[in-house]
């Protein structure tokens, strides 16, 4: 009796979801973070929103630190500073543990703007500083109606301040450094060693460890990389071969970070805020 | 008799585990982070005021009442001790929150006070430190929302079956929280009135 009780609720409650949602519909929905500068009003120009991403990429390439416009139409029924809050921990723009992460937020109905700045970036850009951004570079250009323009000397402004100041270097691009692209292929070949060696014998073992060398130089460029690749691939191919299981780690590439020359997809790095930055109208 | 240690200790381990002994230690512990930042963005704050105080003084020495008062909330905020064992009496977080409350209180009459006087509001000094007590403010906002949501999460998972058994026996309570009646304040802008009515939206 107990017992079937207890199935019962077991049954009633473990379907449950654990928590009803929150009454989020009545809030404004936080755009996907896709692009640097994203504009649901429609109020840059297009070649003025390049313009934008260019510089605020600029930014990033020199320093690391990245930098996300926002225009929309209104925060309403939040103020700005919560919307922003929320904004930031959905988009977590900045480097993760660095939180270099500065967001522009512009609610144009509202008249309202706000410079949400990451935890790393509050010794660079303290809330005074950003004030001033927001009431003496942003606000004038605002009121004539010049958007595009009061964005530009703000991103130009906070790029100079975050120029100043000392962070982790940025990682370096794709091509100089790591060539991402060829290491499905290493993973494969390692993978695939045992079969080399049970066809092939010591000779093929050798071969995936040439192989795997090969591969190692493109990707990392190094002779020390290419030993190592080569070492596993040969050690690897006896272990597969011999029937061990041995489950493939799972290699995770970088910690999250939008490679700046592609131009499409931005995505933040994993940046915390806590709530600093300043805001304004106009 | 190794392995029979072995095993009960491997049991003891599951038992714990399953019966949410490691979730509460997780929770507790971000808990005490959540608070950690609160404190320190509420010390923040605190600091700010001696600056404010001496520059809103430059300019309007007589609003005496006002200036006491900011003074006052202060040093009795700074008379409570802030520790991170506070999140567990009840009462004496309360007294916390009614100090830090009255702060807020006698600040926003300040700033009230200040927009009487142009040559302070043109004042750089004191327009960076509004921007930072502006700022500090939101922080505050942001940590005790956070500390919030990570009380709560420690809630549920001291009431919640079969958790609330090992809380029991290890002693567990329910950690305060901030009150709803002060989570409706910070959760809804302040009403802003115009002795004049303005202009026409355009």
């Amino acid at each position: 009796m107990i017992l079937r009780f207890l199935a019962a609720c077991w049954l009633l409650f473990a379907s449950w979801p654990a928590m009803p949602a929150e009454p989020a519909a009545l809030l404004v929905p936080l755009p996907a973070l896709a692009e640097r500068v994203t504009d649901l009003t429609g109020t840059l120009a297009p070649d003025r929103k390049a313009a934008l991403e260019a510089a605020t990429a600029a930014i990033e390439r020199a320093k690391g630190a990245q930098v996300a416009v926002l225009l929309l139409p209104t925060t309403q029924p939040e103020s700005i500073e919560q919307f922003g809050i929320r904004l930031a921990e959905s988009w977590r723009i900045g480097r993760r543990k660095v939180d270099d992460g500065v967001i522009i937020i512009v609610a144009k109905d509202d008249r309202k703007m706000r410079i949400e700045v990451g935890y790393g970036l509050e010794g660079a850009i303290p809330d005074a500083v950003a004030k001033r951004v927001v009431a003496e570079v942003m606000a004038p250009r605002f009121k004539q109606g010049d958007f595009a323009g009061g964005l530009d000397d703000a991103v130009a402004a906070l790029g100079k301040i975050i120029g100043g100041e000392q962070l982790p270097a940025p990682a370096a691009p794709a091509t100089t450094d790591v060539n991402l692209d060829g290491a499905p292929w290493l993973l494969a070949v390692m993978f695939f060693s045992g079969v080399l060696r049970a066809a092939l014998g010591v000779v093929g073992a050798m071969l995936a460890a040439g192989i795997a060398g090969a591969l190692a130089w493109w990707i990392f460029g190094s002779w020390v990389a290419v030993a190592i690749a080569a070492v596993f691939a040969f050690v690897f191919s006896f272990v597969r071969g011999g029937g061990g299981g041995l489950g493939s780690g799972g290699f995770s590439g970088g910690g999250g970070f939008s490679s700046s020359s592609s131009g499409g997809g931005f995505s933040g790095g994993g940046g915390s805020f806590g709530g600093g930055g300043a805001s304004g109208s106009w | 008799m190794r392995i029979r240690l072995f095993a009960v200790l491997v049991l003891v381990v599951g038992l714990l585990s399953g019966c949410g002994y490691n979730q509460i230690q997780v929770n507790d512990e971000s808990v005490n982070a959540a608070w950690s930042e609160v404190l320190n963005q509420y010390k923040r704050r605190a600091d700010l005021i001696p600056n404010l105080v001496n520059v809103v003084q430059g300019y309007a020495a007589h609003e005496k009442e006002v200036l006491t008062k900011v003074t006052e909330a202060r040093a009795s905020v700074a008379g409570i001790k802030a520790t991170p064992e506070l999140v567990n009496d009840e009462a004496a977080f309360a007294k916390f929150q009614k100090a830090q409350s009255e702060l807020s209180g006698a600040l926003a009459r300040l700033l009230v006070v200040a927009e009487n006087y142009p040559n302070l509001k043109a004042d750089q000094n004191f327009r960076d430190l509004q921007a930072q007590l502006e700022g500090t403010e939101n922080r505050i906002t942001v940590a005790r929302n956070r500390y919030i949501a990570a009380v709560k999460d420690y809630n549920v998972s001291v009431r919640t079956f079969p958790n609330n058994l090992t809380a029991m026996v290890m002693g567990w309570k329910p950690k305060a929280n901030f009150t709803v009646e002060d989570e409706k304040a910070i959760s809804t802008p302040p009403v802003v009135k115009f002795d004049t009515p303005a202009p026409a939206a355009k």
